[in-house]
C-alpha cells in the first residue's frame, strides 16, 4: 500500500510543480499494511512536570497523551506505532525541527510531536504532524483546557491525525454507552454503564437493582435512551447523563422498548408491545405527541431513522421469520430488503447514509453484516457463535457489537464481551471494559 | 456337557450384554429425547407448581408462541385452579431462549405471554386478574448453551401476583 502511493506521489508529481501531502491513507479498503507512525512524548520541562504532578499526580503528563495517541491509531488499524526506543531525537528538539533522517532511519512515515504546559490550573497542549519522507510539517495545532481532560487532549489529537490523513472525520475523542453485566446466568445483574472509546473513565449510571437493556446516544450524546424494568414494569426512559435526571417516554399501558433517537434529537422511536403484538411508535420530546408508525399484526421491532429523517428500516417477521424492511418514517412504502437466507434483525442505519448494518442468524451461527439500503450488496463481516447488536462509529467506518460465548450444561464458560469490526471486514477486536458488557451504542464526536 | 457349560455361559454374557444395552438406549432417551417433542420441552425439571397437579409453567417451539395440546391442558387446569381461588390475581411471565436477538426475543415473550393469557381469559378467567410481563431471553432457568437448555427457557410461566 505504502509503496503504491509512493508510485502515486511520483507520477503525481509529475503531473503538478505543487507541493502535496505524500502520506495519504485509504480507508475503503482493508488495510494490511498500516503506515509505520512515531509518536513523539509530547516535551513537558520541569516546573510543568511540577504542576502536573500536584494538578493530576501524574508526572509526565505528556508522555502519558502521547501514549493515549499511541494505541487509538494502533487500534484503528490504519497505523503502526514504532517502539519509543527506537527514537532518535529528544521530544523538545524534534517538536522545533525533526532531523527527518533519524525519523526516516526507524521507517517512520509520519510523525507527532508536541508539548505540553501546565499553568494556573491549565493545560496547553500544542502538537504537530509531520510528514518524514516529503520532509515538512502538515499540520500544526494548539489548545487550552483544565488538566483533567488530558485523556480527550490525547483523543482529540488522534482525531487530527486521523483526519487529516484519511480525509474523513474521526472516531476517538467518543464514548460508548453499554450494559455491564455480572453473575450467573440466571440471575444477570445489569448495569448501564459509559466509558471512553478507548476502554478508560468507566462510570456506572445504574446501581443494578433493576434490569437495564439496549441504551442509545442522543446526537450530542448528552441524552441516553433505554430500556428499564423500574418497578418490574419494562418501560423506556430518557436519562440526561450529566445531571442524572430521568424520566418514562411517553404514557403506554404496556411494554415499550427497542429505543433510539431521531438523527435530529427530536423524537424516540420505539416498540410498544399490546397484546401479543408489537408495533413501532414516536414521540417527540418536545410537545409529546405520540404517533403511530406501523399497524400491523406482526411484530415490528428494533427501528432505526435514515440520517436524513427520511426512512425508517425496521424488524418484523410479518413474512413469517425476522427480516429487515425499510418504510418511509411516517409507515408508508413499507419494503422488504433482505433476502439472504436466514433471520434478519437489529437493523441500523449508517451515519452516511449509503447502509444499513444487521445481525443475521442462520444455520445455527450469528453474522453481523451491512447492506445497501435496497438490500442489494449484502456483505457479512464476521461470523461466530453468538454475537448482535451493531452500533455504527461516528463516522461509520467501524461497528461496535457484542459476542456471547457459548456454556456448557452446567452454564460454566460463558462470556458476553463488546467487539469492533471496521466496515472493510478487517481489524476485528475486542473493546476492554471492566465487566462483562452487551448492547453498545456509540456516541457522536464530542468536540467539533 | 463342556460344550452345553460353554454354550450356556455364552448364551448369558449375549443376553447380559442385551440387558445392558436395553439399559443404556432406555436412559439416553429418558434424558434426552424424552423430554422433548420436536423442539418443545415436555420434561418437568424445572416444573414449579401453583397447586397440587397444577404447573406453572408451558412450552413453547423455537420462534413460536403457539400453544400445544400439552399446554392448553395445563393452562385449563390453571383456569380451574384460579376459577377457584377467585381472589389471586396472576403474572403470566414471557421467556425466549438466547439464540435470538434481545428486542425480537423481548416482543416474542410477551406474544408467548398473552397467548397463555388468552386462553386463561377463554376458559373464564378475567382480563383484569391476568397481567403480563415480557423478560426475553434475560431470566432463563436453564444456563446450559443446548437444544435441551433452550427450549426450557421458552416457556411462559404463570406466578401468583398477591
Amino acid at each position: 500500500m505504502i509503496r503504491i502511493f509512493n508510485l502515486f506521489f511520483i507520477i503525481f508529481f509529475l503531473l503538478s510543480a505543487k507541493a502535496y501531502s505524500l502520506i495519504e491513507i485509504d480507508i475503503t479498503r482493508g488495510n494490511l499494511d498500516p503506515l509505520p507512525i512515531a509518536v513523539s512524548p509530547l516535551f513537558q520541562d520541569d516546573s510543568s512536570k511540577r504542576n502536573s504532578i500536584n494538578e493530576l499526580k501524574i508526572e509526565n503528563v505528556g508522555s502519558e497523551i502521547s501514549l493515549v495517541v499511541e494505541n487509538n491509531l494502533k487500534i484503528s488499524g490504519l497505523f503502526n506505532p514504532i517502539s519509543k526506543e527506537a527514537f532518535l531525537q529528544k521530544p523538545d528538539i524534534a517538536h522545533l525541527k525533526p532531523r527527518f533522517e533519524d525519523w526516516a532511519l526507524i521507517k517512520a512515515q509520519a510523525l507527532i510531536t508536541g508539548k505540553v504546559t501546565i499553568e494556573d490550573k491549565k493545560l496547553k497542549v500544542e502538537f504537530r504532524l509531520w510528514d518524514i519522507l516529503a520532509g515538512r510539517e502538515m499540520m500544526a495545532l494548539a489548545f487550552t483546557t483544565v488538566p483533567s481532560n488530558w485523556r480527550r487532549v490525547g483523543h482529540i489529537i488522534s482525531d487530527k491525525v486521523y483526519e487529516r490523513l484519511t480525509g474523513e472525520k474521526g472516531y476517538f475523542d467518543t464514548r460508548i454507552i453499554y450494559v455491564s453485566e455480572e453473575g450467573p446466568k440466571t440471575a444477570r445483574v445489569k448495569k448501564l454503564a459509559i466509558m471512553d472509546q478507548d476502554g478508560f473513565n468507566t462510570k456506572y449510571l445504574t446501581l443494578g437493582n433493576e434490569l437495564v437493556l439496549t441504551p442509545r446516544f442522543n446526537p450530542t450524546s448528552q441524552m441516553v435512551t433505554y430500556l428499564s424494568y423500574f418497578k418490574n414494569l419494562p418501560r423506556v426512559y430518557l436519562l440526561d447523563i450529566e445531571t442524572g435526571t430521568q424520566e418514562v417516554v411517553g404514557d403506554f399501558p404496556g411494554m415499550t422498548f427497542a429505543p433510539r433517537f431521531s438523527p435530529d434529537g427530536k423524537k424516540i422511536i420505539m416498540s410498544f408491545a399490546k397484546d401479543g403484538n408489537s408495533d413501532i411508535y414516536t414521540m417527540d420530546l418536545e410537545n409529546r405527541i405520540v404517533e403511530r408508525i406501523t399497524n400491523h399484526p406482526s411484530i415490528d421491532t428494533s427501528p432505526s431513522y435514515s440520517p436524513d429523517n427520511r426512512f425508517i428500516t425496521f424488524n418484523s417477521d410479518r413474512s413469517g421469520f425476522q427480516q429487515i424492511y425499510v418504510m418511509k418514517s411516517d409507515g408508508s412504502n413499507v419494503k422488504r430488503i433482505s433476502f439472504g437466507k436466514g433471520l434478519y434483525g437489529t437493523p441500523v442505519w449508517s451515519p452516511r447514509g449509503d447502509l444499513i448494518a444487521f445481525t443475521k442468524l442462520h444455520k445455527g451461527k450469528f453474522y453481523i453484516g451491512v447492506m445497501r439500503t435496497d438490500g442489494s450488496g449484502e456483505r457479512l463481516l464476521t461470523e461466530n457463535y453468538y454475537q448482535e447488536a451493531p452500533s455504527w462509529s461516528p463516522n461509520g467506518r467501524v461497528l461496535i457489537f457484542y459476542r456471547e460465548t457459548k456454556s456448557n450444561d452446567k452454564g460454566e464458560g460463558f462470556s458476553a464481551k463488546l467487539w469492533s469490526i471496521d466496515l472493510t471486514g478487517y481489524n476485528e477486536r475486542q473493546v476492554q471494559t471492566e465487566t462483562d458488557a452487551s448492547d453498545p451504542s456509540w456516541s457522536s464526536l464530542l468536540s467539533n | 456337557m463342556n460344550f452345553s457349560k460353554s454354550f450356556r455361559n455364552t448364551f448369558l454374557v449375549i443376553l447380559l450384554s442385551l440387558i445392558v444395552s436395553a439399559c443404556a438406549t432406555k436412559k439416553t432417551t429418558t434424558t434426552v429425547e424424552g423430554q422433548m417433542q420436536g423442539d418443545v420441552y415436555t420434561g418437568t425439571d424445572t416444573v414449579k407448581y401453583l397447586a397440587d397437579g397444577v404447573p406453572d409453567r408451558v412450552f413453547f417451539a423455537t420462534n413460536e408462541s403457539i400453544l400445544t395440546t400439552k399446554s392448553r391442558d395445563t393452562l385449563r387446569k390453571q383456569a380451574n385452579w384460579l376459577r377457584e381461588n377467585s381472589s389471586i390475581n396472576v403474572v403470566v411471565e414471557g421467556h425466549a431462549d438466547e439464540r435470538g436477538t434481545r428486542e425480537y426475543n423481548l416482543a416474542l415473550g410477551e406474544r408467548r405471554a398473552n397467548a397463555a393469557k388468552d386462553y386463561l381469559i377463554t376458559y373464564g378467567i378475567s382480563a383484569d386478574r391476568i397481567s403480563v410481563i415480557s423478560y426475553g431471553k434475560e431470566r432463563p432457568v436453564d444456563s446450559g448453551s443446548n437444544p435441551l437448555s433452550w427450549s426450557k427457557n421458552r416457556r411462559s410461566v404463570t406466578v401468583k401476583a398477591n
